[in-house]
C-alpha cells in the first residue's frame, strides 16, 4: 500500500513484485504513463498532491476489493520516453483490478494537482486541461449513482 | 487576519510569485473576498484572477468552492485545471 510522489524513476517489475505477495491475490493490473515526443517539466503542490491521491485511492477501495496497491507519480524534468506515472492494483479477481486501475488513472488526471509544461523548439508552454479527461472521470460518477440506486 | 496564499503553474509565472502572506479584513474572510482583494492590485492580478472558469482554488490542500469561508492561518492555493497523469 504505497503512494509516492517523487523525481526518481521506477521499475514496474519490482513494484508489481512488491504487491503480489498475498496468496489471496489472483490478479494484478498496472498502468504506466510515459512522455511522448516533447520534453516537459511537471510541477505539483507538495502536500496536497499526496492528500489528493490518497483520497482517490480510498474512493477506489470503497468501490472495489483491492488487496494491495502502488501509485507513483513523478515530477520535475522529464524527457521523451521517460515514465511519468504508475498505478498497480492487486485483487482477487481481474475485474476489480482492471476497474480500480482505470478509475484511479481517470481521477489522477482531473483531481491530483500536477501541471505539465512542455518544452517545444519554439518555446515552453503549459498544457491545457482536456475536456475528454473531465468526461473520463465524470462517467464514474454516473456508475456510482447507478450502484446506489441498485444496491 | 492573515492567510498564506500559494500560486502554481502559469498563475505563479504570470503573477511573479509563488507564495505570500495576505492580511485580509474579517469582513472579506472568504475565498471570494481574498480573490477580490488580490484583483484590486490591478495589472496581471486583475487579468489572471478574473476568469474563475480557468482558476481552481484549494483551502488547506482540499479543493474549495469560490465562496468557501477562510480562517486565520489558512493555506489558500490558486491554480489552473490540473494536467498530470
Amino acid at each position: 500500500m504505497k503512494v509516492s510522489v517523487q523525481t526518481e524513476d521506477f521499475d514496474l517489475g519490482l513494484e508489481v513484485l512488491d504487491i503480489q505477495q498475498d496468496n489471496r491475490i489472483g490478479a494484478v493490473a498496472s498502468f504506466v504513463g510515459q512522455v511522448r515526443d516533447v520534453p516537459m517539466t511537471l510541477e505539483h503542490y507538495p502536500g496536497m498532491t499526496e492528500n489528493a491521491i490518497n483520497k482517490i485511492v480510498e474512493e477506489a477501495r470503497s468501490r472495489w476489493k483491492i488487496l494491495d496497491f502502488t501509485v507513483i507519480h513523478r515530477y520535475g524534468d522529464l524527457q521523451p520516453n521517460d515514465q511519468i506515472v504508475l498505478v498497480a492494483i492487486a485483487s482477487s479477481h481481474r475485474a476489480d483490478a482492471f476497474a480500480a486501475c482505470q478509475f484511479i488513472m481517470d481521477y489522477l488526471k482531473t483531481e491530483a494537482p500536477f501541471w505539465k509544461k512542455e518544452h517545444h523548439p519554439d518555446g515552453a508552454r503549459w498544457v491545457n486541461a482536456l475536456e475528454a479527461d473531465d468526461k473520463a472521470a465524470e462517467r464514474w460518477r454516473g456508475l456510482k449513482q447507478q450502484r446506489l440506486l441498485k444496491p | 487576519m492573515k492567510v498564506k496564499v500559494l500560486f502554481f503553474a502559469n498563475l505563479r509565472e504570470q503573477l511573479g510569485t509563488g507564495v505570500e502572506e495576505v492580511d485580509l479584513p474579517d469582513s472579506a474572510s472568504t475565498v471570494a473576498g481574498l480573490r477580490m482583494q488580490l484583483m484590486r492590485r490591478g495589472g496581471a492580478w486583475q487579468d489572471v484572477l478574473a476568469d474563475m472558469k480557468v482558476v481552481r482554488v484549494a483551502v488547506n490542500q482540499d479543493m474549495a468552492a469560490a465562496n468557501a469561508p477562510l480562517n486565520p492561518g489558512d493555506e489558500v492555493a490558486f491554480f489552473p485545471p490540473v494536467t498530470g497523469g
